[in-house]
């Protein structure tokens, strides 16, 4: 359990020490995806920081909160988190995408903390909604949040799930939209529309919340949001408004670095930039 | 056997002993992607509706919510069309189900040719060779309602990712409720020693028939019911090859990659003698409308047919 909560203060600190282990980790593994993880910091930030219910020590405890990562690749920013939040060692991190360590290159349920083994794009949802469904057969009162990047909601088979959840009801699943705007080879919007995402997601019976996925307070908000929501019938997705390689100016909404490392030089700019940030 | 039994789908012995393990096990939950009428997976619907979910007309919804479900410590059946299940939804059983180890029964129900009159989309010819590749994934096919019963009992409690291979098409009652039924154990149902006809499902019955015309030539043949495709039972295979020295597969599935692709290659890298060897099965091609038993035997997966082949292949036998 979350002993005690940080301040914002100290979860911008936090955000940015975990921005530059997403560096050091692609740089280091000279692989990964650093764009769709630099746009995710603060939502896993607020979730492990501020809402969830775990126990590090015991991350199959019952009656924790389950966190699906249907964005199976944003690894380094899950793994950086999870170990800040105590389930892993640090130093453990050194291993991401090394032949030999439980850090596969997407996310891999032998990590303690990881929920599910994801990394193609469409099934998260789907298995979040099973665990939803579990609780309510277990008679456990949890919540089951799914973290899907915006490209991710182009599968057909998010749209499957999305009809399932409002049509029975579980309003104890959370959805949270990573919206960078970015995926692999350009703008979501230019390659095949997403928008617009409150009709779409209203008019499927969704309770539907927009934010800045970079603030705080707005996230905090949110999730607040979702958990009063409970009893509606309603699952709840919130849209983050976020920014793909938030932190860098030149990886911000480049999609080059959806999928690729910094180079040396890359990574020394890009760690200089993050020390002289507003995040600090 | 019990030849004097009513023929019966293999679907029903699953239904009915899925309604079965239902009373006993309340951590059983049913998904159905809109065929449970013909998967049978209505029985359980109707005695047990909260453990039931008809998740509509979407297979990788269903089987990912399955993976999550049993993720939680329950054991999930999900049941449709074989085509449906593991074509539409093979990405889901691959990630979702098998590389997240998941507690889920597949169950797909209109395999083969016998399907009869829907025609080639709804002719699963495929499913053992795209099941069979995935890791942790293991595939049953019970040989008609009696053991159907025994198998889904069997993949209900053994944990993991398994397939069942169910049918439409009645198929005759050639095993009795006393025998054993085991994962990853063939049942030698007939004994001989010229060769072995290794088969599962519906042709094991049309090659107990060809060993009875084989038997009027004076030709024994030994008849295998390969009920568990994966992991198939390699003691068997290699008994067979030594004790009879030549082998028949007949599977009512495409050649390429299926059992007889699989037992081929065991006995290639395995087995160090020659074992001269024949499959029947589909040859890279699409089934038809027809009658069940009519596109049997077009395509050659009838008794005569695998009377004639097996004699072929004696001749092959040094």
């Amino acid at each position: 359990m979350i002993e005690q909560k940080l301040s914002v203060k100290e979860l911008k600190r936090l955000a940015t020490e975990i921005r530059k282990k997403i560096l050091l980790m692609t740089h280091k593994a000279n692989s990964g995806h650093p764009g769709g993880s630099m746009s995710l910091v603060e939502i896993l930030l607020a979730l492990y920081f501020y809402k969830l219910r775990y126990d590090p020590k015991n991350p199959k405890w019952e009656l924790r909160d389950r966190v699906v990562i249907s964005k199976g690749h944003a690894t380094p920013a899950v793994y950086a988190v999870l170990a800040k939040a105590g389930f892993f060692s640090e130093e453990e991190l050194e291993g991401f995408r090394q032949f030999g360590s439980k850090l596969q290159g997407h996310v891999y349920f032998e990590v303690p903390g990881v929920e599910f083994n994801t990394g193609s794009l469409g099934q998260g949802l789907s298995a979040g909604i099973g665990m939803a469904l579990a609780s309510r057969y277990k008679g456990i009162d949890f919540n089951v949040y799914v973290i899907l990047g915006d490209g991710e909601i182009q599968e057909g088979s998010i749209w499957e799930s999305v009809m399932f959840a409002s049509h029975h009801r579980i309003d104890n699943l959370c959805a949270i939209l990573d919206y960078n705007k970015v995926q692999e080879n350009g703008f979501v919007n230019e390659i095949l529309k997403i928008e617009p995402l409150k009709d779409r997601w209203e008019s499927f019976g969704w309770n539907y919340i927009e934010i800045d996925g970079h603030d705080f307070d707005q996230l905090f908000e949110a999730l607040d949001a979702f958990t009063s929501n409970k009893g509606s019938g309603k699952p709840t997705i919130i849209v983050a408004n976020t920014v793909k390689g938030k932190g860098v100016s030149f990886m911000e909404y480049n999609h080059a670095f959806h999928g690729r490392a910094p180079n040396k030089e890359e990574l020394e700019k890009a760690l200089k930039e993050l020390d002289g940030g507003d995040n600090v | 056997m019990s030849s004097e039994l009513k023929p019966r789908p293999t679907r029903d012995g699953f239904g009915e002993e899925l309604v079965q393990l239902g009373y006993e096990n309340p951590k059983i939950i049913v998904l159905s992607a809109d065929l449970e009428d013909s998967t049978r997976a209505e029985y359980f619907k109707h005695k047990f509706p909260e453990r039931f979910f008809n998740v509509g007309i979407a297979e990788q919804n269903m089987v990912g919510i399955a993976a999550g479900i049993a993720r939680e410590g329950f054991t999930v059946f999900a049941a449709s069309f074989a085509v449906f299940l593991t074509n539409r939804a093979y990405d889901f059983i691959r990630i979702s189900v098998c590389y997240n180890d998941a507690n889920v029964k597949l169950c797909g129900s209109h395999v083969g040719v016998t399907v009869g009159e829907d025609g080639a989309t709804a002719q699963c010819l495929e499913d053992v060779s795209i099941m069979a590749v995935l890791p942790n994934m293991r595939i049953v096919c019970p040989v008609d309602y009696i053991e159907a019963r025994k198998a889904t009992r069997a993949i209900a409690q053994e944990y993991g990712p398994f397939y069942m291979r169910l049918s439409r098409a009645p198929y005759p009652i050639i095993t009795s409720p006393d025998d054993e039924f085991k994962i990853g154990k063939a049942s030698v149902l007939e004994n001989g020693e010229d060769l072995t006809i290794i088969s599962y499902g519906i042709t094991v019955s049309e090659s107990l028939k060809a060993a009875e015309e084989l038997r009027k030539e004076g030709i024994s043949a030994r008849v295998i019911n390969m009920s568990t495709l994966k992991p198939f039972d390699r003691e068997a295979v290699i008994k067979a090859a030594e004790e009879t020295g030549a082998i028949l597969v007949v599977e009512e599935h495409q050649k390429i990659n299926g059992l007889g692709s699989m037992i081929a290659m065991f006995l290639a890298t395995s087995y160090n003698r020659f074992v001269p060897m024949e499959v029947i099965g589909i040859n890279d091609e699409f089934g038809q409308t027809g009658k069940p038993y009519e596109l049997l035997e077009f395509y050659g997966l009838d008794y005569k047919n695998i009377f004639r082949v097996a004699k072929e292949l004696l001749k092959r036998k040094k």
